[in-house]
Parts: C-alpha cells; sequence; structure tokens
C-alpha cells in the first residue's frame, strides 16, 4: 500500500501550494493557523513511516475487512451491456468506505498527541466511523451533526451513541452537514491544541483534501490490482462514484488519475431536478468561492452567501465539492453527472432485486447513471458502491410504499 | 492619512473599538448605530458585513448576521447606506467579513468602493497572510486601505512579526483561542498579553474576544492600545428598544 506515493508534476493532485489548478489553499482564520500548519508540515511525513503504514495496514486487513472485495455484477452487467464491477466498500466494518479514512486519521492524532477528536457528518457514516477509531483507541469523540440529518438517519445516531460518542445537534442554517462542519471548526478553533478534527471528506483546507484521498486511495490501488487478477488489465473503460464532497470518488480515482483512457464519471445529486431549487448538483450550480477554508465551487447567491443545498440522501448533501472535484470538473478530466431523488431511489431497488445488494442512498446516484453512458460490452466499468443502505431503509420503505 | 491612523497618532490609550453588524437590528440601522456610537463616545467602528456561515463567531454573531441577512443587507446595500456617511461620521470605519462575499463582490470593486465611501480598515479572518502578500496587498495599498490581521495566544513570535510587518492601523490581538462571544475569563492570558507588550511591534494592538464591559475593557487596555468589544454589544442591540439610547447606554456604561 501506498498511501506516501509521490504525486509531484501531476496535473490532477495537489501542488506543493495546496492547489488543485486554481481550487483549494487554506482559508483558515488565524485561530487555526498552528493546527493546521502542524498537519500540513507532518501529514506526509508520518504517512512515511514504515510504522505508521503497517499499523495502518493492519488495521485495515483485520478491523475494516479489506480488500474489499471487486465484484463482477452479473445481472446488472447483462442489463446494461457491459462488464460492471462494484467496489464493495459497503462490506467494509461500519459498512461504508469512510473508516478507510479514520483508521488512518486516528493514528495520524494519536502521532501528534492529540486526546480529543471531533467530526462532522451528513448521513452518519463518517460520525460512526469516527466514533468507532474513537473506541478502538480510547480517545475522546464529539460528532457534530445537522438536527435534520440527525432524524433522518437516527439507526446512525445510535449506532454512534453506542460506540461512546457525544452527538450534538447543528441547529443553525439548514441544519444539514454544512452546519455541521461549521460547528466542528468552531469546536476547534475553541480547543486548539488537544483536539484533531477528522474531516470526513475531501474538503477543508489544505492538507484536508490531499490526506482524506490519500487514505481513500486504497479503494483504487486495490481496483488495479484486482481487474489486472480478474480480467488481466488493469485499466477499466469507466470508474464511477457519486460525490457529495467527494471522497469515494477521490479513492476511487486516485491511482487512476493520470491514465488519461480511464473515464473519470462523478455523479452528483440533483434533488428534485438540476434547476429545481432543490439540488446539490455543485458543478453545475456553483461559483467558484470559499467555503470550509477552501476554494473551491460553491452554490451561492450573487452576494456570497451560501446557498442550502438539497438531496435525498444526507451524505451529499453539501452545496460545495472538494477543491480536487472543482479541478477534475474545470480541467474536463472528470465527467460530472448528476442524479435526481428519484433516479437513485430506483437505482437502488433495481440494485437489491438484480443483486441482492442494498446500496446506500449515496452510492444509488453512482449506479443511476449507467444507463446514460454508452457502454460497449467489452468496456470494463467499475462503479464505487461506498457504503450499504441499512440506514437508508426508512427512507427506502417509505419511498416504496408511495 | 488614514483615520485609523489619525486616531492613534492622537490616542495610544484606552481606544475603544465597537464591532457591530450592518443591517442589524434592522436594515436601516448601520448608521444611526454608528453616529450614536461617535456621540457617546466609542473611537472606532468595526462593521460586520454578514455572511451565511460565519466560520470565527460565536452564536450571538452568527444570529445577527442570519438577521441581517434576511433584512437584505449585502456589501452592495452596505456601500449605498455608506455612501454620504462621511456628512455625518468622523470615526474610522473598519468593515470586518469573510473573504466569500468580497470574491463574488470582486475584491477591488470592493476596495475602490470602501476608498470611495471612507471606509479606513478591512479584516478578512479567512484570508491568509500569504495569499494577501501574494495578490492583493498592492490593490490595498493602491485605495490607501488599512488590512488588520489576527494574532492569538498560539501564534509564534516570528509569525506576530511577520504580522505586524504586513498589518497597517493596528494588530487585533485575539485574546484566547476562541470564536467570538465565548466568556473565558482573562486570567491566565496575562503571560500572552505580556508577550505581546515586549514584542514592542510597530502597530498598535488592540485586544478582542470576550470583552465585555468596563472591567473587562480595562483590564485588555493595561496591556495594550485598547480593545474591541463585539458580542456584548450585538447583545444589547438584540434586547431591543431605542437605538441611539441602547448604544449610549452601552458605550457609557464602559467608558465612565
Amino acid at each position: 500500500m501506498n498511501i506516501a506515493v509521490n504525486t509531484k508534476g501531476s496535473k490532477y493532485h495537489v501542488n506543493e501550494k495546496g492547489y488543485y489548478g486554481r481550487f483549494g489553499g487554506a482559508y483558515i482564520p488565524e485561530m487555526l493557523y498552528p493546527n493546521v500548519e502542524e498537519l500540513r508540515t507532518k501529514y506526509l511525513e508520518i504517512m512515511s513511516e514504515p510504522s505508521f503504514q503497517q499499523e495502518f495496514e493492519a488495521l485495515l486487513r483485520d478491523y475494516v475487512g479489506r480488500p474489499s472485495p471487486l465484484y463482477l455484477a452479473k445481472r446488472l452487467s447483462e442489463k446494461y451491456g457491459a462488464q460492471i464491477y462494484l467496489k464493495r466498500e459497503d462490506l467494509n466494518h461500519t459498512g461504508a468506505h469512510k473508516i478507510n479514512n479514520t483508521i488512518g486519521q486516528i493514528l495520524l492524532a494519536k502521532r501528534l498527541g492529540k486526546k480529543r477528536i471531533i467530526a462532522e457528518t451528513g448521513a452518519g457514516q463518517h460520525g460512526v466511523a469516527t466514533a468507532t477509531v474513537c473506541a478502538l483507541m480510547g480517545l475522546e469523540c464529539i460528532v457534530y451533526m445537522g438536527s435534520v440529518d440527525i432524524q433522518r438517519q437516527a439507526p446512525n445516531v445510535a449506532r454512534m451513541k453506542m460506540l461512546g460518542a457525544e452527538v450534538i445537534a447543528a441547529t443553525s442554517g439548514s441544519q444539514t452537514l454544512k452546519d455541521a462542519t461549521n460547528e466542528a471548526i468552531r469546536d476547534w478553533i475553541n480547543n486548539p491544541v488537544d483536539t484533531h478534527y477528522i474531516i470526513g471528506s475531501v474538503v477543508g483546507p489544505h492538507p484536508y483534501p490531499d490526506m482524506v484521498a490519500r487514505f481513500q486511495s486504497v479503494i483504487s490501488e486495490e481496483i488495479r490490482a484486482q481487474l489486472k487478477e480478474k480480467t488481466g488489465n488493469e485499466l477499466p473503460a469507466y470508474v464511477i462514484a457519486c460525490v457529495g464532497g467527494g471522497s469515494n470518488a477521490a479513492g476511487t480515482f486516485f491511482h487512476f488519475t493520470e491514465e488519461e483512457g480511464v473515464k473519470l464519471v462523478a455523479v452528483e445529486a440533483a434533488g428534485q431536478g438540476v434547476h429545481s431549487g432543490y439540488s446539490a448538483a455543485t458543478s453545475q450550480l456553483g461559483k467558484i468561492g470559499v467555503i470550509h477554508a477552501s476554494k473551491t465551487l460553491l452554490m451561492q447567491t450573487e452576494d456570497g452567501q451560501i446557498v442550502e443545498p438539497h438531496s435525498i440522501s444526507a451524505g451529499l448533501d453539501y452545496p460545495g465539492v472538494g477543491p480536487m472535484h472543482a479541478h477534475l470538473y474545470e480541467s474536463g478530466r472528470g465527467l460530472f453527472l448528476n442524479a435526481t431523488d428519484d433516479e437513485s431511489l430506483q437505482a437502488a431497488y433495481e440494485l437489491c432485486r438484480l443483486e441482492g445488494i442494498i446500496p446506500a442512498l449515496e452510492s444509488a446516484h453512482a449506479l443511476a447513471k449507467l444507463k446514460e453512458l454508452e457502454l460497449k460490452p467489452s468496456d470494463v466499468v467499475v462503479v464505487c458502491l461506498s457504503g450499504r443502505g441499512d440506514k437508508d431503509l426508512e427512507t427506502y420503505i417509505k419511498n416504496l410504499q408511495k | 492619512m488614514n483615520r485609523i491612523d489619525q486616531l492613534f497618532s492622537k490616542k495610544q490609550q484606552n481606544v475603544l473599538n465597537i464591532y457591530c453588524t450592518a443591517g442589524y437590528p434592522t436594515l436601516n440601522d448601520t448608521v444611526p448605530v454608528m453616529k450614536a456610537l461617535e456621540a457617546a463616545g466609542a473611537d472606532m467602528v468595526e462593521l460586520g458585513m454578514p455572511f451565511s456561515d460565519p466560520l470565527a463567531d460565536g452564536p450571538v454573531i452568527q444570529e445577527s448576521s442570519t438577521k441581517a441577512i434576511a433584512n437584505g443587507m449585502s456589501i452592495k446595500t452596505l456601500f449605498s447606506q455608506l455612501k454620504d456617511v462621511r456628512e455625518s461620521v468622523n470615526l474610522p470605519i473598519i468593515l470586518m467579513g469573510y473573504i466569500n462575499p468580497v470574491l463574488q463582490f470582486g475584491v477591488e470593486a470592493f476596495l475602490q468602493q470602501c476608498a470611495e465611501t471612507g471606509v479606513d480598515g478591512i479584516i478578512l479572518p479567512d484570508l491568509p497572510m500569504d495569499e494577501y502578500e501574494e495578490e492583493y496587498r498592492p490593490l490595498f495599498e493602491k485605495y490607501g486601505l488599512h488590512l488588520i490581521f489576527l494574532i492569538t495566544p498560539e501564534t509564534s513570535d516570528a509569525r506576530i512579526r511577520k504580522i505586524d510587518s504586513l498589518s497597517r492601523g493596528f494588530v487585533y490581538a485575539v485574546s484566547s483561542s476562541s470564536t467570538t462571544g465565548k466568556d473565558k475569563q482573562f486570567e491566565g492570558q496575562q503571560a500572552y498579553f505580556e508577550r505581546i507588550k515586549n514584542m514592542q511591534l510597530k502597530n498598535p494592538v488592540l485586544i478582542g474576544f470576550g470583552i465585555k464591559d468596563k472591567a473587562t475593557f480595562e483590564s485588555a487596555s493595561a496591556y495594550s492600545n485598547g480593545a474591541i468589544i463585539g458580542s456584548a454589544f450585538v447583545k444589547a442591540l438584540e434586547a431591543g428598544g431605542d437605538v441611539p439610547q441602547t448604544v449610549n447606554k452601552f458605550v457609557k456604561a464602559i467608558l465612565q
């Protein structure tokens, strides 16, 4: 596993100043400067240490259950006329890709001597993953979650509490992921010395987008090795992933960005329709701006106030995207599509019936776009199944009865 | 001469800077609040440009921002309110806000409007020092506007020196590592205040965050050129009543 791989000279990875093209940076108030600077100067060094990598790998293997399978979905392949593989991040311990990053960051936090962990969460998958690693390492854990999300993701709230985390409701703004992130950043400002903030996506100030992408890059590294074994060729025609902030997509794309023959497909949440006023399709609706200390594409008013996004999936309900994705979009390297709430629900039901897998609503957005790609039977397509759908059962049942 | 520099050339101690959110409590209160501040004896005013997601602020200022946005406040509206402000207000005026709305307005257009309306200084807590130095500094200088940077107890001496060399007007010393309006005590901060004082910075220093009354104002001023009051003043305005009277009562309680 090579999470400290040298990406210097890449057009699509972060540069020395923390930018992806014109996106990225660290737009932080001075109160956060020492924390972020400490991370910036140490993250690659720590990630390069053999003892760190050994501990990370051992935990991913024996605790998380990696490598996650790469499954050839035969009936889905038949339906869409291609060879469709599912990268089964849903089979990870805690049920999503989020654990890859939290394992990495908790090991980093320990090496930085931190005693207290804070996190934000939308769907609750990152919150559960953070609560899990805190329990594992015996660290205090505080998770901020929008009060709307607390209601719609009740099972994950219960899990976090059972794991010993304190869940604090963010009651400002839209009371979703954006506001939970604001509250977590405020907590970090107020606790600058002993606290590490485990950001769950490829957002936030540099080095977070790169750090999180590297921890998640185990996904694309495994995909390459698994494809080689299964098909003899490690490069697929397409890799597809859903994008809220974009952590599973960053991990799925990471080792393919320089392979221009591989199409990187990012699927955003169109909510009730891109132009309905209830959408989270940032690449379509966003303009360059600064959110959560990073310059990126951002849904905002003409006056620069951040717009409340909408998605049926709490994990995609975010008005920005990570700077890496903003750059993939602007440079044309990534193909950005979007799926509505309804399309995603239908894609989820379809996966259940064709393959016996209940996907997370987030992942269902990625699946929903298979129908829009012009696929050939020889095309190898990898969809990142970022998480499992247990947490979304209530939404699935409610809409099934409609 | 920039009004901030003028002020500090006349007065080096107990400088009182009051923060209020533009367009709060009602949209057209911005200028009346400033007039009342001047009449009551405040030395400087910091006007908050409301932002939907003010990371460095606590609940009081965040709520005032949300209300001000709902009242219809925007940078455009603020400049229209400030158009004739110099006919009635002589206080140095500082605009404080977050970088995103300024980027959308256009940085140069923003600075030009600041200069035209008679704004003297700007605080943008999330504008990185390096970015300012590399990209925006010549523009600020072109329009004669001071950019004021923050320092905190965690800021290293070397970085404070750098901040002091880039800041104009004054350096904003955040009293403790916190968001605005946190009720942290000054005990334990003396060492930090002493450290700053002994550094003999080229700029005057104002202490902010956690200053809420006469006692905290005086204890902060003992180590610096004065202090900034924000959340406590916004709270006083929130309580309602006649604006000039509320402002007068608040400022007098601190200065007398």
